[in-house]
């Protein structure tokens, strides 16, 4: 399939990007060349296969449900591009 | 100062020759002279001279641990504990990192000293190391040539002896592929075998931590204390961790197969095939029966391997939000441009790329079609690549098609480079281990590599397999 410009407009939405229109002009391109790239698999003949999500056979990996301080709240703020002391800081939500 | 092994580092500190703070002395010194290659992102310079003072120490008491005098550099997607990490990623520039990756913490408890991170792909995510915000790394054999990726860096390294040993990570030959490319030794352990905590995450069902080195019997004992059960990590196997470095003496290997396909791919450099086959030859001398097996999917394997892998990394890369951690754009107004800037100029094009392919696949009305499908082929391909095992110990094939690369070649499409994954994305695709050892030097003057894959947690017999393979 080939994915029209109003698509990769509203994927970038869902992705939290913001492509100008030269952007999204050269995304579509790309995108469709690697759609018909990996639209390959079509080929393969997977009736009756069951998908595979989990690549580990442990199961049921439990532990205690104990309460750990692991960082500080300062530590958590540490990286934060805005803060207070004791809040992330973003702009206004609500105008 | 260029010792082959950890154990004859060990040997030559034992003589007297030299010490831990020596090694460091000399490692930093190469890093200073040699520069230009825009390997480290950062050196921890007079932290690993400290540290290389204490444990020469502790050698001197016989108190030291098993990796007491092992220089390391780790990959830019590895945490430790009060260390920036990027991911060589503008959208991480200044983040410190809270917590050390379990696989640091096991090296920094047997008395490895860490000397630097070093540049990758962003998000490990390129085949050239190329797609780094910090610059591209220059082949210390050939400076006009790529590294290869996503762990070029770190490959950079030990061939240029800036380190002994480094950390990489391999979501689909980001290990194996710049190991080739650079005449070492790079080792992709089974999934689950390394905990990928303080791993930043591209793609979890892939992603795994490993060992870059310039000898097996590194690679192997690096593995050895990264490896076991982890609490941080419950895809992490709890199973027991065998001796790799004192299992590397004996081999059981008798049957071994090749990828005949993988030899007629018609992206192969001839010499490239030549250099294996005499490798086969070699082996068939030596008494080792070796078939030819039929795998006709190779074409298959890259196209699964992108459409899932993406669909993870846009979902791991959603925590990336320009306000909890890293970088911020100056021009966002509110909540929403926050996260779109934010985003959109701290991420470079390809990771931009994945993460809209991923969300693609991911997307209502598309899941079954593309995200379900390669799920399947997912298994179909496991399943076959298991089922060699029944009769073979273990398979061969050139690690990558050709030898490194022109830099700054001018892509138009961007899955060109996807096709440099083509022989090692199997065993990331099949959870298995696979390692590649130096094959040989071409005629362009450049090293090859050969990529031997063996069954789950097979690591031991993989690399005493891999020790008789390098020397024949």
């Amino acid at each position: 399939m080939k994915i029209s410009k109003e698509e990769v407009e509203k994927l970038a939405h869902l992705s939290r990007l913001q492509l100008d229109e030269t952007a999204v002009t050269s995304m579509q391109k790309d995108m469709n060349k690697m759609l018909s790239f990996v639209e390959k698999i079509n080929e393969l003949d997977l009736e009756g296969v069951e998908p595979l999500a989990y690549m580990s056979d442990e199961v049921n990996v439990l532990r205690a449900d104990e309460i750990k301080q692991e960082i500080t709240h300062e530590e958590a703020l540490k990286n934060a591009p805005d803060k207070d002391t004791d809040y992330f800081r973003v702009p206004k939500v609500l105008r | 100062m260029n010792f082959p092994s950890l154990v004859a580092i060990r040997q030559a500190i034992s003589e007297g020759q030299t010490t831990c703070l020596d090694l460091v002395n000399f490692h930093l010194n190469e890093i200073n002279k040699q520069e230009n290659l825009n390997v480290f992102l950062e050196v921890f310079g007079e932290e690993a001279q400290e540290r290389a003072k204490s444990i020469d120490e502790k050698i001197k008491s016989n108190s030291a641990g098993k990796l007491a005098g092992l220089v390391i550099a780790i990959k830019d997607n590895i945490c430790y504990k009060g260390h920036n990490v990027s991911a060589s990623s503008k959208i991480l520039e200044n983040f410190e990192s809270l917590f050390s990756s379990t696989a640091v913490e096991r090296l920094l408890a047997e008395d490895a000293i860490i000397i630097g991170r070093t540049n990758c792909d962003e998000f490990a995510m390129g085949s050239s190391n190329e797609n780094s915000a910090y610059g591209s790394v220059k082949n210390p054999i050939n400076p006009n040539k790529t590294p290869g990726g996503s762990s070029g860096g770190s490959a950079a390294a030990v061939a240029a002896n800036l380190c002994q040993v480094a950390l990489g990570s391999d979501t689909g030959g980001s290990i194996r592929q710049p190991a080739a490319f650079t005449g070492t030794v790079g080792l992709k352990p089974t999934y689950g075998r390394v905990s990928r905590h303080g791993l930043i995450a591209y793609a979890s069902s892939f992603d795994i931590i490993g060992p870059i080195a310039k000898s097996v019997s590194d690679a192997a004992i690096v593995l050895e204390v990264m490896s076991g059960g982890d609490n941080y990590d419950s895809t992490c196997t709890k199973r027991e961790v065998p001796a790799y470095s004192a299992l590397l003496n004996s081999t059981k290997t008798k049957r071994i197969g090749y990828l005949k396909d993988a030899l007629e791919n018609p992206g192969m450099d001839p010499e490239v095939v030549t250099l294996f086959q005499a490798k086969i030859d070699k082996l068939k001398a030596q008494g080792y029966t070796v078939e030819p097996i039929e795998f006709p999917y190779l074409d298959f394997l890259v196209p699964i391997y992108y459409l899932l892998t993406t669909a993870e990394a846009s979902s791991n890369l959603a925590r990336f939000d320009g306000i909890h951690s890293g970088f911020r754009s100056k021009n966002a107004q509110d909540l929403e441009s926050t996260y779109k800037l934010s985003r959109t100029e701290g991420f470079g094009l390809e990771v931009q790329r994945r993460i809209m392919l991923g969300t693609f696949v991911l997307s209502s009305g598309f899941y079954d079609a593309y995200f379900a499908k390669a799920q399947k082929a997912r298994r179909f391909v496991r399943d076959k690549t298991l089922s060699f095992f029944h009769d073979y110990d273990m398979l061969l094939s050139p690690t990558s098609p050709h030898t490194a690369f022109d830099l700054n070649l001018d892509y138009q499409d961007p899955t060109v480079l996807y096709l440099e994954d083509i022989f090692t994305v199997q065993a990331n695709i099949a959870g298995i281990p696979a390692i590649s050892v130096p094959m040989g030097i071409h005629s362009n003057g450049l090293p090859t590599g050969i990529q031997i894959m063996a069954n789950r947690f097979e690591e031991a017999e993989m690399l005493a397999f891999s020790e008789v393979l390098m020397n024949i």
